[in-house]
């Protein structure tokens, strides 16, 4: 027992080495919430296109979705981070994570929209043409706001699901919270730092926990 | 009424030998309608008989595969039609409410006026709170559907047809989802609006209801119309089997 908390819980090492696990917290904060905001954003905005129906578009969204949702995130984060200088493309290690994070998200969010919008009852679609609301104004007013009620519960659970994996991008060097802890554990040879960093994913992930919960009671509705 | 007759019209609704399949299956097999203003013109037949169809077609939410429909003269089956602006001068009730679950029943009334009508927010407010106040739920404007009763929500939606200031509201069986105990109100107000002036095409069971305020009825069986008339000549004096059998069926004797 003993041994375990030393390997685990020294709280001399994890004094050390918390200044650099918490610049690790910080980018992981970052990346996350980059991630969140560009993957749902865009998703919603693929959802959107696929809804005009204009069918080669439509080819493109699916095959884009399927790729992403097909891949596992670590092939991709692989491949973009080496294969793009090939084509001539330099981004720091973190835009790439970010991107790519933000592909996956979007990719999956994209299938839960467009279930949300085909869910969205005929008959509002009906009423909403009949009161002389074109295509566009019945999407964007009546059956978005529907679609994307329904959905928060498996989007917000998809959301925490695909931004845990800003751990992977410790793979292609970006200094997250992995990265350093990996390192400073390392250094120390000792996992307390991977503690750390436990504890640092806690309180980014607890509290999205939370809100989504809070999200979800707050727009739901009775039917 | 805002938009001026058509001088050459003397209808609001015109159908002509609409058709309407779907698939292999003959809907309309060539109906003719027409509405005078101010008519209340009712439409009874047994399901399947093509009577709601007839009446998505009045607004082109069914597209007639063959036929020409017009709105006080206008022809809205033509080329180039904007459907849209045609559909602001029909209002129409559906069976199942339809209302926007996340939307205040004010928020229902209002959209299309601040949306379509390109109204501001408290002018378009101002006229859905008159329209709520003439179907009795001005005080419910700040409900959502989900806190109202089917008789409510039914009403809601007329509102929201009347505030447009159509020139003919379509009813696709208004009270079929409602409890009995909720049917009456919403044909009091149903009735109301006839008082008033408003120019109604229904599709609906409420067999007493026709016979008390309809100018005109419609059998209609098959796709086709198979006698039309007064309400008295109707329920009283049918002529072929097939409204006497519906007639028997609907009334018990």
């Amino acid at each position: 027992m003993e041994r375990f908390l030393d390997q685990f819980f020294n709280l001399e090492i994890m004094a050390r080495y918390l200044p650099d696990v918490a610049a690790g917290f910080a980018v992981t904060i970052q990346l996350a919430l980059s991630v969140i905001v560009t993957g749902l954003a865009l998703g919603l905005l693929l959802a959107v296109i696929r809804a005009f129906q204009i069918r080669p578009v439509n080819w493109l969204i699916i095959l884009f979705v399927d790729l992403y949702r097909a891949l596992p995130p670590l092939v991709i984060l692989i491949i973009f981070y080496f294969g793009l200088p090939f084509v001539g493309l330099t981004m720091s290690a973190f835009v790439i994570a970010w991107l790519v994070l933000s592909f996956v998200l979007a990719a999956f969010a994209e299938e839960i929209y467009w279930a949300g919008i085909t869910s969205v009852n005929r008959g509002q679609w009906e009423a909403s043409r009949s009161t002389g609301l074109g295509f566009t104004e019945t999407l964007f007013y009546v059956v978005i706001p529907q679609a994307i009620r329904m959905t928060i519960p498996p989007l917000t659970n998809r959301t925490i699901a695909i931004t845990k994996n800003t751990a992977l991008a410790s793979v292609i060097t970006v200094e997250e919270m992995l990265t350093v802890a990996q390192t400073s554990l390392a250094y120390a040879a000792n996992t307390s730092p991977l503690t750390l960093a436990a504890i640092g994913y806690l309180l980014i992930f607890f509290p999205l926990t939370m809100a989504s919960r809070w999200i979800e009671t707050r727009y739901a509705w009775k039917r | 009424m805002a938009h001026a007759t058509d001088a050459a019209s003397k209808y609001v609704v015109e159908a002509y030998d609409i058709h309407k399949s779907f698939g292999d299956f003959e809907a309309l097999k060539g109906v003719n309608l027409t509405v005078a203003p101010q008519e209340l013109v009712f439409i009874i037949g047994p399901s399947g008989s093509g009577k709601s169809t007839m009446l998505r077609c009045c607004n082109l939410l069914e597209q007639p595969s063959r036929g020409q429909v017009k709105i006080t003269g206008e022809e809205i089956t033509a080329r180039g039609v904007d459907i849209n602006k045609v559909r602001q001068r029909i209002g129409m009730v559906f069976q199942q409410f339809n209302l926007y679950p996340h939307m205040s029943a004010l928020g229902n009334v209002s959209l299309a006026l601040r949306k379509v009508k390109k109204m501001a927010r408290s002018e378009a407010d101002d006229r859905a709170h008159a329209a709520l106040r003439r179907v009795g739920l001005d005080d419910k404007a700040g409900n959502h559907p989900t806190e109202l009763s089917g008789g409510q929500q039914q009403r809601v939606a007329i509102a929201r047809a009347i505030a447009m200031e159509p020139d003919v509201i379509l009813f696709d069986e208004p009270t079929s989802a409602l409890d009995p105990e909720l049917v009456g109100s919403v044909l009091e107000v149903m009735r109301e609006l006839r008082e008033s002036g408003m120019t109604m095409v229904v599709v609906s069971h409420e067999m007493r209801f026709a016979r008390d305020a309809a100018d005109r009825v419609i059998f209609m069986d098959g796709g086709l119309v198979v006698e039309e008339g007064s309400p008295e000549r109707i329920f009283t004096d049918a002529r072929s089997d097939r409204l006497k059998s519906f007639l028997h069926s609907v009334t018990g004797h």
